[in-house]
This record gives structure tokens, sequence and C-alpha cells, in this order.
């Protein structure tokens, strides 16, 4: 018989190769050694610090690659920092046709690409093929669109200078695009360090970078392992670090550049829920599975592991997809017909195996299809658990590995109650037929990324990133460019020195109210927090003094602990219906306090004069006014809908980020809390605000404010103190989601040192860093964006 | 070429035929298709499967066994549909079927699908060649002649000799959700087919959703449809990958519930080689194996033929073949 006779029986796949030659060729031409590229030209490739980069899926020797030395890392920084310059002067025009260069440069070689990246990180053909290499030319494009329109659309902010940053090794060059696109889009220059198993598509970037001529020292890539992360992320003249990893290594940059200035984002693990209602299209619900955890073997960070599907379509939903799992094909990755290809490295595939031989100890049922794999390579079969509890290791831990485990759920809050109970929260996938069920649970859910039946889509016009420890900033869509600008401030004036009035400042007593009659002792008043809608009595028993200007007592507060700040961020956390609220009532609450305000304006201002020595009617009309912004704003700051290449709406919402430490400045008692609360609470949040310790009194007034202006309890919560010792609690608290601080240099160290226990969402300043009586500065949108996250629900449609 | 009847090869185990069952609209009720999930599936399927060199060949060769070779033009003639039948017989010049090495495959169609005034010339013409003759009927295409005579019209074919059936079925009572209506009237047909095997044809270009495509499919496998087909190839929108997709599942679900399994054909619109790989790679994804064969899988076609013929020359000869060089019907 001859073979077409016998095929035609069988009725088998064949093989399907694809051609390894476009990427041998080109690594043959190199010598299969590699140097870096550092300042426009390529090192000289110095024997004893090369390492094998290898196939993962024959184990064979690709090439050899350079562990940067320090003098090198050094070397490119400088280039980096030499090349800013000019780079950042050129016109967004200019850098505009760069970025549309290497756009189409990486088209034009989109098959050597491709097959480069397969050979290196073992992923499937198809995927690099249809799926990294054109979201690569996507993501230039896209960003050369924004190098065009920067200076009209961002006005008021500057470029970086340089950054550094360190990418991972599941998705090597798409990772690479999304970091420097919009990085040299906005003017900055970069230093990249690809990952150690998978830097050689970089190094083919930096020939195209070569290619159409950019600037030397603009783009720079140099390879090794953590270490050289390591150095990059200490380095003094990097001005921002955006990594993509491990959270593990997430918090560790985190504490490592605590305090340096250096701007951060992060986009690390997730463990992200596959939520699955009874009303689902359940044969596309399998096929949305395979896209989600049998996509690039696994190893992705939004990947849908959790698989939460309702009870009574559980076993069906099982049943069809193991009988998936028996279809799906296993093996060489530049085959063309192959649906899962090789774990990245040996170390990854024992993780694996390892966390696998967890979930079976642990009592979970592993289930994978009856064939076996390839053993020349490192594979792993696509696995199911079911009878998992959410308290098992495989339930809780990201795997990053072609592993999917399946827990159940009975109502809709049940599901959403399972796909929030996790650390992370990068991305969820919903699948329903009822757009109610859908669209509910895609606004619950706790993820920066949401897909309504679908997964794992991705594109340069929508942002991407997590919520909680998955990280923080976003990678795509206008929302993703703040993470490489920084905003303009104007010189600030000298602090208005305490001006000797005319007027008479309020005699006050040490309990800080006047006595009613000249003879009689005033009413003693215990100084208490403000928690929950109630004054309450610090948990120490301690009152601190306030003094005046000159030194004479102005009152007493009271000295909060940790109790009082644990108190708080639990009424805080409890007041989380205030989310819910409508913007527009929100706004009306604002506009109520600016009532009360207004009421009180002249004790206000002569408590402020009081407690600093300045004209305090001024701070008292501008902190009204800056009520009036924000109250107009609440029901104005809208999301977007993203154009992304797909019938469906992308929906950047935006959503408050929840429970917020406020540490005000220094200088201004009742505008700087005032500044504070009113953006973030006019968007959803709740806050914990540690007033002025040098100020705190004006703080204290507004107690009586917010308690006759209908603020519900617990939205705004005061615990007064030394500044320091309190914002380092709320640092510390693993349910506050972010915090902002104005004080001293230590001090934005310490807190941010200090938040990396649940990578709380930061922003620090130098206590004096703005005249806050001015609006351009005081207000506006960079706080609001400060205040909230963007979560991009994808919600394709078809009748 | 000898005379005698030679079966051609076929390795499927014997069917049993899906029997009429009671009509279930609870399930009708049930059933959910997101669109655009299933259009991303037919998407990238093409892009998650193929087939080269020799495997390319085998699979156009079961392409062609799996053929309803065609013909419904207003201006047939009994000529036309001879010269039809002789390529029904041979559809592959016989230098190509030594080098590919498949005489012993005695290769033919599967079936040739003609009009009811045909099935005569059409039975004649296959005598001995074991290949079936199907009649479209029930007033093809629109299917809106008088009840009765739409179940003439199947009898009548039946009794001239057609061994399988292609009814339309009577696209208002999807629309208007109609299921009972829809499974009365399949369930009659089914019956005046006897030992004819019934292929329901849903015209899915004029259901308007893919989930009535997929109710529908359910209807009329309840109903007792041996196969449920596309279109008729005369609406505007014939067979789509999609329609197709959610067919197969429809399909996938009646066995799983019922334990039948029932045949799908594709037809309208089928040209190329090409197309023809990639509904032979999403039978064997959604359904598996057994739904390759003749009797579980049809193309209707009328010019695939060709196209397959020019490839499989292309791969015994390498040379890029032209339409003029194979015999036509």
């Amino acid at each position: 018989m001859s073979s077409v006779a016998e095929i035609y029986t069988t009725m088998s796949y064949g093989p399907a190769p694809e051609s390894a030659a476009p990427a041998v060729s080109w690594l043959d031409a190199h010598q299969r050694r590699f140097g870096m590229f550092i300042d426009g030209a390529w090192t000289e490739p110095t024997e004893e610090r090369l390492f094998a980069t290898i196939n993962p899926a024959n184990r064979a020797e690709l090439a050899q690659i350079t562990q940067a030395s320090s003098a090198e890392v050094n070397a490119a920084v400088a280039a980096a920092k030499r090349a800013f310059p000019q780079w950042s002067q050129t016109p967004g025009h200019v850098r505009a046709r760069y970025l549309y260069a290497l756009a189409r440069q990486i088209q034009k070689h989109s098959r050597r690409l491709a097959v480069l990246e397969t050979l290196d990180n073992g992923k499937p053909i198809r995927e690099t093929r249809d799926i990294d290499i054109p979201l690569v030319a996507r993501h230039f494009y896209h960003h050369a669109g924004w190098a065009q329109l920067m200076e009209r659309e961002l006005p008021g902010y500057a470029p970086l200078g340089v950054v550094g940053q360190i990418i991972p090794w599941n998705f090597p060059l798409l990772m690479l695009a999304w970091k420097i696109a919009p990085a040299l889009a906005m003017g900055n220059t970069v230093v990249l360090k690809p990952a150690e198993w998978t830097s050689l598509t970089a190094l083919a970037f930096a020939e195209l970078c070569q290619s159409v001529g950019l600037p030397a020292g603009v783009v720079n890539i140099v390879t090794g392992d953590g270490q050289v992360g390591a150095q990059i992320v200490n380095h003094p003249d990097i001005a921002k670090i955006a990594f993509t990893g491990s959270t593990e290594v997430g918090k560790i940059i985190r504490s490592a550049t605590a305090g340096s200035g250096k701007k951060l984002s992060l986009e690390l693990g997730g463990k992200s829920p596959f939520i699955v209602f009874d009303n689902a299209d359940l044969d596309s619900v399998v096929e949305g599975v395979v896209d989600a955890i049998w996509f690039n073997q696994g190893q992705v960070c939004c990947a849908g592991s959790r698989l939460l599907v309702q009870e009574d379509v559980a076993p069906a939903l099982i049943d069809k997809l193991r009988q998936r799992m028996e279809r799906l094909r296993v093996g060489d990755p530049l085959d063309k017909a192959i649906d899962i290809g090789a774990i990245v490295a040996p170390a990854q595939l024992e993780k694996i195996t390892n966390l696998v031989d967890q979930g079976v100890s642990e009592g979970a049922t592993k289930w994978q299809p009856s064939w076996a794999c390839p053993t020349e390579g490192y594979f792993f079969p696509p696995t199911l658990f079911t009878d998992v509890a959410p308290a098992s290791t495989i339930a809780q831990v990201e795997i990053f590995g072609p592993v999917l485990v399946v827990l159940t759920f009975r109502t809709p809050a049940e599901a959403l109650a399972l796909a929030n109970n996790t650390r992370y929260g990068l991305a969820a996938s919903i699948w329903s037929e009822d757009i109610n069920t859908a669209l509910d649970a895609a606004s619950q859910v706790k993820a920066g990324v949401v897909w309504v039946n679908s997964t794992n889509l991705f594109d340069a016009a929508a942002g991407f990133g997590g919520y909680r420890e998955s990280g923080f900033g976003r990678e795509g869509g206008k929302e993703g460019l703040y993470e490489y600008v920084r905003r303009v401030l104007p010189p600030v004036a000298a602090p208005a020195s305490p001006s000797r009035s005319r007027r008479k400042p309020a005699p006050a007593s040490a309990n800080g109210h006047n006595g009613d009659g000249d003879e009689w002792p005033g009413i003693d008043r215990t100084p208490k927090h403000f928690i929950g809608g109630k004054q309450s009595r610090p948990d120490g028993g301690i009152s601190r003094l306030v003094y005046g200007p000159q030194g004479e007592l102005l009152g007493e507060v009271a000295d909060g602990n940790r109790k009082d700040i644990r108190n708080a961020v639990e009424a805080a956390r409890k007041a989380g219906g205030w989310a819910k609220q409508t913007a527009h009532l929100r706004a009306q609450i604002l506009y109520y306090i600016a009532e009360n305000l207004h009421v009180r304006a002249e004790e206000l201002a002569a408590r402020i004069q009081a407690q600093t020595g300045r004209d305090g009617e001024r701070e008292v009309a501008v902190a009204i006014e800056r009520l009036f912004t924000y109250a107009a704003w609440a029901d104005k700051y809208d999301g977007a809908v993203h154009s992304t290449p797909l019938r469906n709406v992308t929906l950047a919402m935006v959503e408050p980020v929840g429970v917020f430490g406020l540490i005000c400045p220094t200088a201004y008692p009742l505008l700087g809390p005032i500044s504070l609360i009113a953006p973030t609470i006019a968007l959803g949040n709740t806050v914990v605000l540690v007033p002025s310790t040098a100020h705190p009194l004006s703080a204290i007034d507004l107690y009586q404010v917010l308690e006759t202006s209908d603020v519900p309890a617990g939205v705004v919560n005061i615990v007064t103190g030394e500044r320091d010792a309190l914002a380092q609690v709320l640092a510390d608290h693993n349910n506050v989601d972010a915090l902002w601080y104005w004080g001293s240099a230590d001090g934005v160290a310490q807190v941010e040192r200090a938040s990396v226990g649940n990578l709380k969402q930061m922003w620090t300043h130098n206590d004096a860093d703005r005249d806050w009586l001015a609006a351009d500065v005081g207000d506006g949108q960079e706080f609001l964006r400060h205040a909230t996250q963007i979560k991009n629900i994808w919600v394709p449609y078809g009748a | 070429m000898t005379a005698h009847a030679v079966e051609p090869q076929t390795h499927a185990a014997p069917l049993e035929r899906n029997p009429i069952s009671d009509f279930n609209p609870g399930w009708i009720d049930t059933v959910r298709i997101n669109r655009s999930a299933v259009e991303r599936r037919v998407a990238t399927l093409s892009g998650r499967r193929t087939v080269k060199k020799e495997w390319q060949a085998a699979w156009l060769l079961r392409a062609i066994r799996c053929m309803d070779l065609t013909t419904l033009s207003g201006d047939d003639t009994p000529g036309t549909v001879q010269r039809l039948c002789a390529k029904a017989r041979h559809p592959l010049r016989s230098d190509l079927v030594a080098a590919l090495g498949i005489a012993d495959l005695h290769l033919s169609v599967a079936a040739v699908c003609v009009y009811h005034t045909f099935v005569s010339t059409a039975v004649a013409a296959l005598a001995g060649s074991g290949i079936p003759v199907a009649a479209v009927s029930t007033g093809f295409p629109a299917g809106l002649s008088p009840f009765e005579t739409r179940l003439e019209e199947i009898r009548a074919s039946v009794a001239d000799g057609a061994q399988e059936i292609d009814i339309v079925i009577s696209r208002h009572l999807v629309l208007t959700g109609d299921w009972a209506s829809l499974y009365a009237e399949v369930r009659a047909f089914r019956e005046a087919c006897g030992d004819a095997h019934l292929k329901t044809i849903l015209a899915t270009g004029e259901l308007g959703t893919l989930r009535n495509v997929y109710q529908a499919s359910l209807v009329c496998m309840q109903a007792g449809a041996d196969f449920i087909k596309t279109s008729t190839g005369k609406e505007g929108v014939n067979a789509t990958p999609q329609v197709s997709l959610v067919m197969a599942r429809a399909i996938r679900e009646y066995y799983e519930r019922t334990g039948y399994k029932v045949g799908f054909k594709p037809a309208g619109g089928i040209r190329t080689a090409k197309q023809a790989l990639e509904w032979l790679i999403l039978m064997k994804e959604e359904l598996g194996d057994e739904w390759l064969e003749p009797q579980l899988f049809r193309f209707g076609a009328s010019s695939l033929l060709g196209d397959i013929e020019r490839q499989l020359e292309h791969f015994v000869t390498g040379q890029y073949s032209a339409d003029f060089r194979h015999p036509t019907h």
C-alpha cells in the first residue's frame, strides 16, 4: 500500500513543520555568539561570560549569549543618559517615524522573528506567527501614533529619562514591545534586559533598531540573569523601572526602589478566574478554556487558571473538557498543527511538576489525556484538577503551566466571592449569554482586564495590568502612557512665612475652644479621632499638644496608634458601598461639605491663622472651590471605549481603588485634607486620613462638618498623631489599597518599603512639592487618575 | 474497466440509523450560542491544523469519497446528468490513480445528486457502480409548495430509485419559533422516505441566527433526519464554517444524549481543495474520525472536484495544473 492509501485509511495528521531556516541562518550569520547592544553598537562577546541559550523542545544549544558585566550595564545606562537630552527633544513626529519604521521592520522580518521566538521559547509557531509577532508590530504602530500626538494630548507632562526595563520569558518579543514602544514614544531612552532563557529576539530587535537608524543610546539591550536586573533596578541614573515577571521579584523591586524616587510599574502574577454561568454556550466555553490555560503552555500571567463553574453544568462541562483535551496535540513547537509546545526550561518544568504532585497529595483529582508527551524536550501534558477546595495550594498558587483547577459555585454572588478570593487581580474571563449576569460579574470582579465570553484578547489600544498583588500601572492605551511621563510642576514659591496679621489670632484655651465667659473655665473636650462616622477616643489614651507659630499652646489632639489605624481601616473597608452610590449622589455630598465649610468659614480661617500665622481666608475659599471642582468631576471623570480591532466594545472603566491612606502635607491644615479627601471620595474610595502633624486642628474641625454633610459613616476616617508613625502603619496594612503620602524623603522610603506586603498603589511626594492654593497643581485629573484604576472590559458581541 | 459492481472501499462499521424520537421542546429552549466565540473558533482553526504532502493528497482523496457530486441547474438534460454520473464513477484521471497508488481503493464519489426529473436517468447511468442517487425534494429550493405535493415528491423519487432524499425545511417555522410544526413536517418527510435516507436542508443563510441553526438542527434530528445539511446552494449565503461548526456541535450533543450518530452535509460555495480540507479538519476536530466517512459526512459540490484534481496532479508531478487537463462532466 502506498503511503497515500494508508493515510487515506487512517486520516491522521502528518507532520507540518515550519522551516527553521530563517532563524538558523540568522544565528549562523552571528556565529551563534552574541554580545550586547549598547550605545548603538555591539559589544564583543567575552568568552568567560558567555552562557548557552537552548531550544527547550530538543535541548539543543541555539547560541551563546553574554552575561553583562557591571561595567557593561553602567555603559548602557550612561549611553541612554547621554542620548536622553536629544531624544526627548526630538519632535514627536520624528519619534513617530522611528516607531513606524520599527513596526515595518518587524512585519518585514516577521517569519524570522516568529521562528526564532519559537526556537528559543518553545511556544508553538502558530502562536508566534499569528499572535505574538503581529501584536508586536501593532504595538509599535499604535505608539508611533502616540509619539505623534504626545504634545497635544499630554500637555504638562515630560519624559522621565532613562527607563530600566526587565521582561519575562513567556512572551519575549511582545513584552519588549509593550515596554519599549511607549517608552520611546514618550521620549525616554531605554536599557532593557530580556530574560536569560529567551534573549534572542531582543537581540534581533536591536538589529532592527540599527537598521532604521535609531540614534545611538536610545535603546540598549543588555543580557544576563537576575544580577543584571538587580543592577538596573539599583542604578542611580535610572528614572523608572518597568518590570513584568513574578510577584516575588516584583516585591523585591518594590523594596529595592523604595525612596529612590524611581517611578515603578509592575505587571506580575495572577490566578485569574474563568467564570462559567449555566446559561453560557458551553462548547464555546471549552474553546475559551483551551485559549485560557493551554495557550503558551499555560505560562501566561493572565491565564484563566481557576475554572469556576456553576454546579448544574459542571459535570457536562468537565466531560466536554476532557474530550477536548484528548484532541489537543503536544509536540514540536515548529509544527504548524501543534497546540502545546515545550515548557521554557527544566526549572519551570520542575516547578509545575512539583505543584501538580502537591495537588494530588492534597487530595485533588488529577486528569490528563491518554496520550503521551514527547520525551526529547521539556513537555508537560494538559492537566485538569477536580475536587479542588479553595484552600488547596493549587487553587491559590500561580502554577504557570498547563494546569487547570475546577471549583464550583451555586449563585452569582458565590462566583464573585470565589473569584475575588485571591491576592491577585490581573484578569478574569466571564461566560454567560445573559448580559445582566455577565456585566454584573464584570463590574464586580477585582481584575484589571475582564473578557466577557472570550479570553486572552490583547491590543495596543487597550490597557493591560492588574489590581492588588498583580501589580500596578497599565500597558497599552492612553492609560499606559502615564507610566512613562512625569507631571511638570512649577517651582514652588518659598513657603508662606507666618505673617504678622493685623487681625488678632483667636484666643485659644488648652482644649481648643474659647471660654464663654472671661472668668469661667472652658468645658473640657476630649480630643478624639473620627472613625466610622463617630468621634472615638484614642486607643492609647494619649493626647498631643498643638502649638501655634509663636510656640503658644493651641489645643490638644488625640495621639493615634496602630489600633486606631486598624479600626479606621476596618471602618473604611466596611463603607465600601460608597463605590456603588451614584456619582451624582457623591457630588451632592461634596457640595454639601462645601456648603457647611462655608457656614463655618470665619471660624475655620481663624483656626488656620492660629496654627500657621497665615491668613486663613484664602485657604478656606480655595478649599470650598476645590470641593466644587471634585463635585463637578464626580460624574465627569469618565472611562473610554477603546478602538480594538475586533467586533466588540472594549470598555476602559474607571473604578475606585478601594481604601486609601492619605498622609497630608504639613503646610495647609484645611486645604491639605480637603485636596486629598475630595478627589478620592468623589470617585468612590473610602479613606483614612492623617492630618498634618504640626497643624491638625483644622482636620478636627472637619469632624462636625462631615457629620452634618450626610457623608456616610466610614467613608472618611481621620486619625491624628505623628505622621510617619501612622503612615508606616497604613503602608504596612494589607487591607489598605493605596497610599498618598506627602512628607520627608525618609518617610517616602519608609512607606514605599512598607507597602510591599500587598503591593499597594503608592503616590509619594516631598512635603512641599506644590503650591496647594494653585488650581493647576493643587487639583485636577492627576489626582483623579491616582484615585482610580482602569478596568478594561472586552465585550465581543454578535446576534 | 469491467462492468461488474465494485463496492467503494469503506472502513466504517455499519451505522444504526437515527430513529424518529419524541419532540423535546425543553431541550430546544436550552440552546445557547455565542456568535463571536464561534467565529473565533473557525477563524483560528485553519491556523491550528493543517495537512501537508502525502497527508494532504490522502485527505483530498477522502474529500472525493465524501462528495455528493451535484447538478441542480435549470438547464440540466439527461445528457448532462449522464456525463456527471460517468465522472462520479471515475472522479480521477487513471494515470493519477496509478501514480497515487490507490487503484485498490476503487475511488468513487459518495452519491450523485439531481432533481427528481433526472433520478431515473442517474439510476440507470450508475447501475452496478454502487453509487446511490440523491434527489433534492419537497419543492426545492424554497420548500413552499403544498405539503401533500411535497410528500408526493419524496415518494416519487424513492419510487424512481433515489436512495437519499434531500429535503428543505420550512424556514418560516424556524423564524417564528414554531418548533412543533417543524418537527411534524420533518417527521412526515422521514416517514415518506421509508428506507431512503433523509437529508434535511436547513437553508442556514435564511435562518437569521446561529442559535436558530442549532435549534433547527436538533428538531430535525429528533424528527429522524439521517443527515443535516446547511444549504440548497441557492440562498444568498450558503455553507459557512460558522454554521458548520454549530451544526457539528448539535450533532455531537445529539449523539451524546441519544446515542445516535447523524451525518453532516455542507453544501453551496465549497469550490476549492483548501476549503474541503478545512471542512474535513473541522469534522475531525469537533466530531472525530467517524465523521470523515461518507456515511456521516458529505460535501454537496459541483465544481469542487475540479480543483481537487488539479491539486492532486500538482502533488504527483510537482507542476501546477490547469482545468482543461482533467476530463469534465
